[in-house]
């Protein structure tokens, strides 16, 4: 790649990446929210280089969450929300797990997860809020009191205190910090100094790489030096932050990135129905992700005609008139 | 006479609890329709916003997550979960959130985690995402429901998000400062919740239901005493719904 002399010691291909800094029962965090912006090219390289016994923690990392658990990647799982909205209201290949006893999980909600990334990143072990309070969440550990003693396990999910700057009685629940040894994040413009700019909601995606040991980025678009720093109150993280990138056009697919492309609304509904049987996902798989040999393979595979119906609307950042049934 | 379907009622209906001014937290479905129809005819102050942190978005479209690049465009602003959940607790705003759930007891706990055993369940659902956190720190939610007796149930098989928790200040005394349960708007009706013992009665019954049907249709007894006819969408109501909110129909079916 040219324009990128500063970065060039930190540019890598999906598998280079995967091959430095993904290993079995690593913990991981994925940015993205349901069925945008999901790191999807670097989940699918991690799915064909066979990594297993990860310890996922997530907030609503539908699409990318459910396939990692599908293609038995995921030992552990911390989560809010498994759902990907009107294509799944409950991810089939988690909910499956779940009923199975195939997983073990430990359930929190969107507010806390973000919380306890944001803790790790400010370098604190707890933060406290009031969300929770009475409820199961608090009540039901998910995981066993062997799970407890592992590396980056917390010791315990919740704890309380008393608000100890008033004299009144004011409870409210701690959350543990999370500090995943890989975070990894979907950006649409890398610029070619290193600086990462996210464009539309960014969800918890800087709290989760700036907790983490170590990130990998992926990106649409890199962008010259002076474009990137004419406007730095839009960009997202800065480049010390940022261990590996990767250009990966589409990288995305079949989640959305804002102001590049759509989700695809019938490969999610292809998954979707897929996903409903042991075998006919395991087609998937096959056909999808252990049967391309690379990104632009799989692009090809989606096919032209669907990489310019979902292609985004420069002004209102979607594909406006798309089928999404 | 208009002709209109279940879901329309239910929007239009949740749609008439939402003040002038109230910053509303719309989850996807027909909360988000809800919300939409509210501000276009009751509450045009109402600011519609999602919890990923969309604040006012156009929705010149319909979202179907509220993840949807059609919750970030044409904003006010856009940032993350963690500004959005500053938001629905601001100490500032009034704010009033849509939720849905599998199961309601009747102080308005629900439950979207699982039915049967948390660790090795029957069936499992998607879970908390963030109604946990907009139960705890909203100043109210309303929650859509189908009315069955299988989903308005005596015991929750897992209390995901606190309502009035188990009733009188029991919610204050937890340390949920503010909020609690304001409405369940079904496809029997609407229900509120007693001012003193926060239990849920029937406020009204949709056009064509009777108190009967909603009682059978509801896993415990049900006070009733209050309970009169809701009145049915008004031509505007529908029309705004169908031409400008889903005009693509992805939602709100209209009758056949």
């Amino acid at each position: 790649m040219t324009g990128c002399s500063e970065i060039a010691e930190k540019l890598f291909s999906l598998d280079q990446a995967v091959e430095k800094f993904i290993y079995d029962g690593c913990q991981l965090a994925i940015g993205g929210f349901t069925i945008t912006r999901n790191p999807m090219a670097l989940i699918y390289a991690i799915i064909r280089k066979g990594i297993k016994d990860l310890h996922l923690v997530c907030h609503s990392n539908g699409q990318g969450m459910d396939i990692l658990v599908g293609a038995g990647c995921v030992k552990r799982l911390e989560i809010a929300y498994g759902g990907n909205g009107r294509y799944a209201p409950t991810c089939i290949r988690f909910r499956r797990a779940v009923e199975t006893g195939k997983l073990e999980f430990e359930d929190y909600s969107n507010y806390q997860m973000a919380l306890r990334f944001l803790a790790g990143s400010l370098s604190i072990p707890f933060i406290p809020t009031r969300t929770g309070l009475g409820s199961d969440l608090i009540r039901f550990e998910g995981f066993s009191k062997s799970t407890r003693n592992e590396e980056k396990v917390a010791g315990r999910k919740y704890a309380r205190i008393d608000n100890p700057f008033s004299p009144e009685t004011e409870e409210v629940a701690l959350l543990p910090a999370l500090n995943p040894d890989v975070a990894l994040i979907h950006a649409q413009h890398v610029g070619e100094e290193g600086t990462v700019r996210i464009k539309g909601l960014t969800f918890a995606d800087l709290e989760q790489a700036k907790a983490a040991d170590k990130v990998i980025v992926t990106f649409e678009e890199i962008v010259s030096r002076s474009f990137i720093r004419q406007d730095p109150d839009q960009n997202s993280l800065a480049s010390f932050f940022v261990d590996a990138y990767v250009k990966v056009p589409y990288g995305a697919h079949p989640t959305a990135c804002f102001n590049f492309y759509d989700y695809d609304p019938g490969h999610l509904n292809l998954y979707r129905h897929m996903a409903e049987d042991d075998g006919r996902f395991e087609d998937y798989l096959a056909e999808w992700v252990y049967g391309v040999k690379s990104h632009e393979e799989y692009l090809g595979k989606v096919g032209i005609d669907m990489l310019l119906k979902i292609k985004a609307s420069p002004g209102v950042g979607y594909a406006p008139g798309l089928d999404r049934k | 006479m208009l002709k209109y379907s279940n879901s329309e009622m239910m929007a239009i209906a949740a749609g008439r609890l939402i003040s002038d001014g109230d910053i509303v937290f719309a989850g996807t479905g027909v909360s988000m329709l809800a919300a939409t129809v509210a501000k276009r005819i009751y509450a045009p102050r109402a600011v519609v916003f999602f919890e990923t942190g969309g604040i006012d978005p156009a929705l010149d479209e319909i979202p179907m997550t509220v993840a949807d690049l059609r919750v970030m465009s044409g904003t006010a602003l856009n940032s993350g979960l963690i500004e959005a959940f500053s938001t629905v607790g601001h100490r500032k705003l009034h704010t009033v959130a849509f939720l849905g759930a599998a199961q309601v007891d009747k102080y308005g706990n629900l439950n979207t985690t699982c039915i049967g055993d948390y660790y090795r369940p029957e069936k499992r659902f998607s879970g908390s995402g963030g109604g946990n956190d907009v139960a705890s720190l909203a100043s109210g939610v309303i929650t859509f429901m189908q009315h069955e007796k299988r989903r308005f149930v005596e015991k929750l098989d897992y209390l995901t998000s606190v309502g009035w928790y188990r009733g009188g200040s029991s919610r204050q005394e937890l340390g949920l400062k503010r909020g609690g349960a304001m409405a369940v708007v079904t496809n029997l009706g609407l229900l509120h919740f007693h001012e003193e013992t926060k239990e849920m009665y029937l406020a009204e019954y949709f056009p064509g239901v009777t108190v009967d049907h909603v009682q059978e249709n509801t896993g415990f007894a049900l006070d009733v005493s209050k309970a009169r006819e809701a009145a049915p969408p008004t031509a505007e109501e529908l029309a705004i719904l169908r031409e400008e909110v889903d005009p693509q129909g992805l939602i709100c079916k209209p009758p056949e």
